[in-house]
């Protein structure tokens, strides 16, 4: 593979709120090489789309970076100057979000703004912005790209408008390209084509890729490599086919058992994580996913794991994990969420009810 | 716990602590202190009216406990005296007390700013939620009436409404009722046509809820927040209309000292004595910006978006 | 009585909104759609945003008026009822929403909101409901003391299985699912999956769940149909549906769907449409899928005559297409 292109160290990201400090990013360790794709999955608040916000050095107020080093190129974005920052954003790195309309403004046209990105950085001159812009729409695959320049955003379909602002992202060829959720708001026929496109611009053009969902068959169809985060930390990280075959922590494994196949017919119960995400101002000791884990035993209670080695490029952050639990184990991970007791109850009220209904009725 | 109660199930037993929505808004309005001051302005506003009107009036309980005289009380050889210990204030060209007429003017002024509220209430929101459940033709007919009652000028349709009613306390009343209505009408037609389309009023509708409880147990607990809110920066506005009414001398009739009243008064020898037309209008804007300030606090601690 | 299979016949539902203004028209949500749903099954019903399905599943808890056409509950023809008529129906029929932020009223106490339905209909005595609300929060797994707790002090999933359990206070037969599991995580996603399984087999619950997620509508339902542009276009059991689909909407939209397994994901081929999904309010003559079907005759049959909902495929498999089944 390439040589690295982003390399973020013991990187710490804080939320100061009135009800305490909220460790959203606590300790996450990743890199990206030249031309690669990495998922970052997790549920919402578990801290990834944050880690790609503190790359870019965007984290909103009351957050900040309090520790850890963002390499990219081996430059040091936590610790560049305003005017750098401006520059690396957009012409190293782009960022595309779940939802373009709220990152288009909706009073330019498509094709200025598009341009705009261009000019802004300097990279193209102005007469030479103007034709690559129907370059890129093209290259996104907007149809009937020269009249659609100059359109504005609220003439474009959502999947259009995800393909303008994808053109936009790549208007200064940056070598990295952060997608937060990119087809999550877009129906599935649109998705499909959205990520059809990106994996042809990243064959093509060589941008590496840092996707950030919750969707696993998204990372599946799109990824290299998977990092999993959980409560602000990296619990499981590994090469795609691993992860997928064989996920030893048991968060990575809960999430891909509680996502129905569409290609498999209904054999089993789904796997339900019991219980909420922790509260990150003050997470559970020891392991933070004990207090979910269907597998815990008392040393999770007490003492965190550290990232350790489970297969080659592969590293899970557990005591227990997946090969040494057990068959009986797995069964009652899927258990019945309702509660037998009171269901007869119920069932018991019901029939006296319509017990009652019948002899109005027949009197 | 659970073992006990034999569930099979996986339970989410803990739920953060409670924050009762009232007491929720209740802990944002203390953050603000301008509208804590504010609202302890009003109490003790209210507080003093009271006194100075309840037991057996003119004067009430202050001049009972000899801290004020009887608002009324002339003697005009001691016109315009500067303030004193006897009149803290002073007096006024026929040598009544001036601080006794503020107090009890305050309970003209709040009154018909508070008690308008209710009337406004009753006639904007009913025809507000009217227009807004019922919708088609009935929305269109409230709703162009509406608009034709905001086209006139507010204090020319109050003038022609106390002209026609002849000047008193209640005609001042009822004008303003039946003017400042327009905003709040719209407000819960508003506020009613956006709830209606929540997915709790449907699920309402689904549980077999009849229509009368629909307005009552939702539409109208859902748009109490903005309501409350533009009723109080309602009162204000209306004690202003009143003082400008009286100071016109459509108002209220003298000897009775509304603020207004007093200002017109005073303003006849502003040169003479000044503090004629300062203290009443020191009283007229310390309640008005205290109203805004509480209205303010109020919109915050109301609004659901603000919830942490 | 309970002889007929048929729980629910929607028999020709159309639902047009009248665009307002010059020029009027209006938008075809629902343009002629005939579906059943048999007692005891879950009926699966996916399409993406604007075909229409949401705006069905109203037509069919008579939410909104229907432009024309006839619902017909547990043999009683719905469409026209009124008041308490009507009130008297939804004591069978109910229905979980979307949102769990906007479902439940936030000026209410869960123990209100729940109890509201049981004082709607006059179950039991005052005691017999407060008992019967902390059993409903009991079985969705909620702590029974929570009833005086309001909506925003619960997370999304909890506040989802507080919806769940307003929809069974009044021990419906039948409950239509809008979306219910579309705003929740997925690790939630799962437990209200799991429960609404486990519901149904304990109360004989019978469901239409509408999702635009064709995965979650595989795993949970007994057959599927399929609505494009306001028209059911394809039903079918829900292993039929994927192995044969016979309409080119369905086979696209099936092959669309990303699958979490990279080997699968390596080879899947998803079918590109052509264009956009046209406007509700003046949709393709013929075939409304002609436009952008790759297998369409145009100009000839598809762009001419509306395809009638057929046998086609499997036994129980219907769908609306001139050429269904050819590739």
């Amino acid at each position: 593979m390439g040589q690295t292109l982003l390399q973020i160290e013991d990187l710490h990201t804080q939320f100061f709120t009135s009800r305490g400090v909220v460790r959203a990013v606590d300790g996450v360790s990743l890199h990206i090489d030249a031309g690669e794709t990495l998922g970052v999955v997790g549920e919402s608040g578990c801290g990834k789309t944050i880690t790609a916000l503190s790359v870019l050095r965007l984290v909103p107020e009351p957050g900040k970076i309090t520790s850890g080093r963002i390499l990219f190129r081996g430059r040091d974005v936590t610790k560049m100057e305003d005017e750098e920052i401006r520059d690396f954003r957009g012409s190293d790195v782009a960022m595309i979000f779940q939802d373009p309309m709220t990152s288009l403004n909706p009073v330019t046209k498509v094709g200025f703004q598009i341009e705009e990105a261009m000019t802004a950085h300097n990279r193209f001159s102005a007469s030479l912005a103007k034709t690559r812009v129907v370059e890129l729409l093209k290259r996104v695959r907007v149809p009937a790209a020269e009249t659609r320049v100059k359109d504005y955003p609220h003439q474009f379909s959502g999947g259009m408008r995800q393909r303008a602002m994808i053109a936009m992202g790549l208007a200064n060829e940056p070598s990295l390209l952060i997608a937060d959720e990119p087809t999550t708001a877009l129906d599935v026929t649109v998705q499909a084509q959205i990520i059809q496109l990106m994996k042809q611009l990243n064959r093509e053009l060589g941008t590496a890729m840092m996707l950030i969902t919750h969707n696993m068959a998204l990372v599946a169809s799109l990824c290299q490599r998977v990092v999993v985060m959980y409560a602000g930390r990296i619990v499981e990280e590994g090469p795609v086919e691993q992860i997928f075959r064989s996920p030893q922590h048991p968060y990575t494994w809960s999430l891909l058992r509680s996502v129905p196949r569409v290609d498999e017919a209904r054999k089993d119960r789904l796997v339900s994580i019991r219980g909420l995400p922790p509260d990150l101002t003050n997470p559970p000791p020891g392991c933070k996913f004990h207090p979910r884990c269907p597998f815990v035993v008392d040393r999770c209670r007490v003492e965190e794991p550290s990232l350790g080695e489970v297969a080659l490029n592969q590293v899970a952050r557990c005591w227990v994990l997946m090969r040494n639990v057990k068959e009986e184990d797995v069964a009652a991970a899927k258990a019945s969420a309702l509660s037998i007791e009171a269901a007869q109850k119920l069932k018991a009220d019901a029939e006296a009810a319509a017990a009652e209904v019948d002899s109005v009725a027949g009197s | 716990m659970a073992t006990a109660i034999g569930l099979a199930g996986q339970v989410d037993w803990d739920v953060p602590e409670q924050t009762g929505l009232w007491k929720d808004a209740w802990v944002r309005f203390r953050r603000n202190r301008l509208a804590v001051a504010g609202l302890v302005v009003i109490v003790l506003m209210i507080v003093l009216a009271l006194g100075a009107r309840l037991p057996t009036a003119p004067g009430g309980l202050w001049r009972i406990l000899h801290l004020t005289n009887e608002p009324f009380l002339q003697d005009v050889t001691n016109s315009y005296a500067t303030p004193s210990l006897q009149h803290p204030l002073g007096t006024d060209i026929l040598g009544r007390d001036q601080l006794s007429r503020i107090l009890y003017g305050a309970s003209i002024s709040l009154t018909i700013g508070i008690v308008v509220q209710f009337l406004i209430l009753g006639i904007g929101g009913s025809i507000g939620m009217a227009a807004g459940y019922f919708g088609g033709w009935i929305d269109n007919l409230l709703m162009r009436f509406t608009d034709i009652m905001y086209a006139f000028p507010d204090l020319l349709l109050v003038l022609v409404f106390v002209a026609a009613f002849g000047p008193s306390f209640w005609s001042i009343f009822i004008a303003l009722g039946l003017v400042y209505w327009v905003g709040l009408a719209r407000l819960v037609r508003g506020q009613v046509l956006s709830i209606k389309e929540k997915e709790y009023v449907e699920a309402a509708i689904m549980t077999g809820t009849s229509p009368l409880k629909l307005i009552v147990k939702h539409l109208v607990p859902n748009s109490l927040g903005p309501v409350i809110v533009t009723l109080t920066f309602g009162i204000p506005a209306a004690i202003f209309t009143e003082a400008a009414l009286s100071f016109l001398g459509i108002g209220i009739r003298p000897p009775e000292p509304s603020w207004g009243v007093m200002i017109e008064d005073g303003y006849a020898g502003i040169f003479a004595d000044p503090r004629q037309v300062i203290f009443p209008g020191i009283a007229v804007a310390l309640t008005m910006l205290s109203f805004t300030f509480v209205g303010d606090g109020l919109r915050d601690a109301l609004d659901p978006r603000m919830r942490r | 009585m309970t002889a007929d299979p048929i729980l629910l016949r929607v028999a020709g539902a159309f639902k047009h909104f009248p665009i307002s203004g010059f020029g009027g028209g209006a938008v075809r949500a629902v343009d002629g759609v005939d579906l059943e749903i048999r007692r005891g099954e879950t009926l699966g019903l996916v399409g993406e945003s604007g075909c229409g399905k949401s705006t069905l599943a109203r037509l069919i808890t008579a939410l909104l008026p229907a432009t024309a056409g006839k619902i017909v509950f547990d043999g009683q023809d719905i469409t026209r009822l009124k008041g308490w008529r009507l009130r008297r129906v939804r004591r069978k029929m109910q229905m979980i929403f979307q949102d769990p932020f906007a479902s439940l009223d936030p000026r209410m106490t869960v123990g209100d909101i729940l109890q509201e339905p049981l004082d709607n209909f006059a179950i039991g005595s005052m005691r017999d409901r407060r008992r019967r609300v902390q059993e409903l929060l009991r079985l969705v797994g909620l702590n029974p003391n929570f009833t005086n707790r309001y909506p925003h002090e619960f997370s999304g999933g909890q506040r989802q299985r507080i919806g769940i359990a307003r929809a069974l206070a009044v021990n419906p037969s039948f409950i239509v699912c809008d979306e219910a599991v579309s705003a929740l995580d997925v690790s939630i996603q799962a437990q209200i999956i799991n429960l609404l399984q486990d519901l149904q087999k304990e109360f004989q619950l019978t469901y239409l769940f509408i999702a635009h997620d064709l995965a979650v509508v595989r795993h949970l339902s007994d057959r599927i149909a399929v609505m494009y542009l306001g028209k059911v276009v394809e039903t079918a059991g829900r292993n039929d549906i994927y192995e044969r689909p016979q309409h080119p909407y369905t086979k696209a939209l099936l092959s669309s769907i990303p699958v979490p397994d990279p080997a699968v994901e390596r080879e899947r081929a998803p079918i590109s449409l052509k264009g956009e999904i046209p406007s509700p309010v003046n949709p393709p003559s013929g075939c409304r899928f002609h436009p952008r079907c790759p297998i369409a005759r145009v100009p000839g049959i598809c762009s001419e005559q509306e395809p009638p909902l057929e046998p086609h495929g499997a036994r129980d498999q219907v769908a609306a297409c001139h050429f269904a089944g050819q590739a």
